[in-house]
């Protein structure tokens, strides 16, 4: 039951990020996609790969994307 | 219902990577396809983990020597998912350094203005 | 127009994986390598943690092709990004908690990195993970210690030595006579530290790489923006 309400989650978060228009959200929403699914490890008990993904997604990942976002655009652009 | 929470995982894995394939067909800007890059890799790794799963298994670790190795989950799926979250990360930042570089050049992220690169 | 295009593409691929996955049933019983790996694991590799002797000792060699190309993204991303100046020094200082927090924090940060490296043959854990905790320590001191850089020349020798040294761990059981990467160091007695013989000294050179190459990643797209 927990499991399947951390799925729902998940996809529900991924889909905000696609729905975002300000990309710093989005690459929130990414971090948090990250975390559930480095929960989810857990829970199919894969320690390391927990770890690894938990440290890398949602750490590093987000580092990057947000020192990128800074020196380009914040916003997406209309859609015409 | 109950065949949706028996396969859940497997549902949730395809779902993250249909989302991710979508952002990568269908958004215009270069960031938001990295984004979605990253969610299809995410996905990728999370399929594989839960082929992997053994029903009732613990994790593959002999913490003290009473540890039993029958009902320990497959532990060759999660030495691929390893390397392939640390090649992801890689793959990531290279992506990132060329589109800084491409904002540098162009001026924009729009996919749709940079010329060489239209659909 | 577009849309339309990538969600009949998605339904596409959605049915063909429905379809395969329809003939993997959840939860199955472990296969035939993975059993040997299980039950044979400890006894062949000395090493507690099976994932561990499954990455560094079984496919040792793929784990060594990681590390190539972790480089390569590393080598490709400096020089994408070559020869520019940082321009001007138009930043914020950082508040009073950031920087009383990093200066507390930060050798705190890489003594537990430090720690999952070493214990990857007995913890979950292991180089890579250790090396991402280490090169996040370097990220907040980036952020918040004001100005303070890790000279650019040290963080190259660590991580290019590392790398060598990881060569040469597997260098040392061609020599004595055997395959590349075999286990020359004596195995020891299983959940001691100093046991699993080649697998710790292979792990501290991946972590020592990993951490000082994500750190210097991260200061090459800093510089950048500046």
């Amino acid at each position: 039951m927990a499991e399947t309400l951390l799925v729902l989650a998940m996809l529900g978060v991924a889909i905000c990020a696609c729905v975002f228009r300000d990309l710093l959200s989005a690459v929130i929403a990414s971090a948090v996609v990250s975390l559930i699914a480095a929960v989810l490890f857990f829970c199919l008990h894969a320690p390391d790969v927990a770890m690894a993904e938990a440290s890398i997604g949602a750490a590093l990942t987000t580092a990057l994307f947000v020192i990128a976002i800074r020196k380009t655009t914040r916003f997406e652009e209309e859609e015409k | 219902m109950s065949i949706l929470q028996a396969n859940i995982y497997y549902i949730g894995s395809v779902g993250l990577m249909l989302v991710g394939l979508y952002i990568i067909l269908a958004k215009r800007n270069l960031i938001k396809v990295i984004i979605g890059l990253s969610f299809f890799e995410t996905g990728i790794n999370l399929l594989l983990i839960s082929i992997g799963y053994v029903r009732g298994g613990t994790a593959p670790i002999f913490s003290n020597p009473d540890v039993k190795a029958e009902g320990m989950v497959d532990p060759t799926p999660q030495a691929l998912v390893l390397t392939a979250i640390v090649i992801g990360v890689a793959v990531l930042a290279l992506a990132l350094s060329l589109a800084v570089r491409l904002y540098e050049h162009y001026g924009t992220l729009d996919l749709r203005k940079v010329r060489e690169l239209k659909w | 127009m577009r849309g339309l295009i990538a969600v009949i593409v998605l339904a596409v691929l959605a049915a063909g994986l429905a379809f395969c996955l329809a003939e993997i049933p959840f939860g199955r019983d472990i296969g035939d390598v993975g059993g040997r790996y299980v039950e044979q694991g400890v006894q062949e590799t000395g090493a507690a943690n099976v994932v561990t002797s499954v990455v560094v000792g079984y496919r040792g060699f793929d784990t060594l092709g990681e590390v190539t190309v972790l480089f390569i993204a590393a080598m490709g991303l400096g020089a994408v990004l070559y020869g520019r100046r940082p321009s001007g020094g138009r930043r914020e200082k950082p508040s009073l908690i950031l920087s009383t927090g990093c200066r507390f924090l930060f050798p705190l940060i890489m003594v537990f990195g430090a720690y999952v490296f070493i214990h990857g043959h007995l913890t979950p854990g292991g180089g890579f993970q250790g090396g991402v905790i280490a090169a996040s320590a370097f990220l907040l001191m980036y952020l918040g210690c004001g100005g303070k850089r890790i000279h650019r020349a040290t963080l190259g020798a660590v991580e290019s030595l590392a790398g060598l040294a990881f060569v040469i761990a597997g260098l040392a059981g061609l020599a004595v006579g055997g395959y590349f990467l075999m286990n020359v160091l004596p195995k020891g007695t299983v959940n001691q530290l100093f046991s699993a013989g080649i697998i710790p000294v292979i792990y501290i050179a991946i972590g020592l790489k990993v951490g000082s190459e994500l750190a210097g990643i991260v200061e090459n797209l800093l510089e950048v923006t500046e």
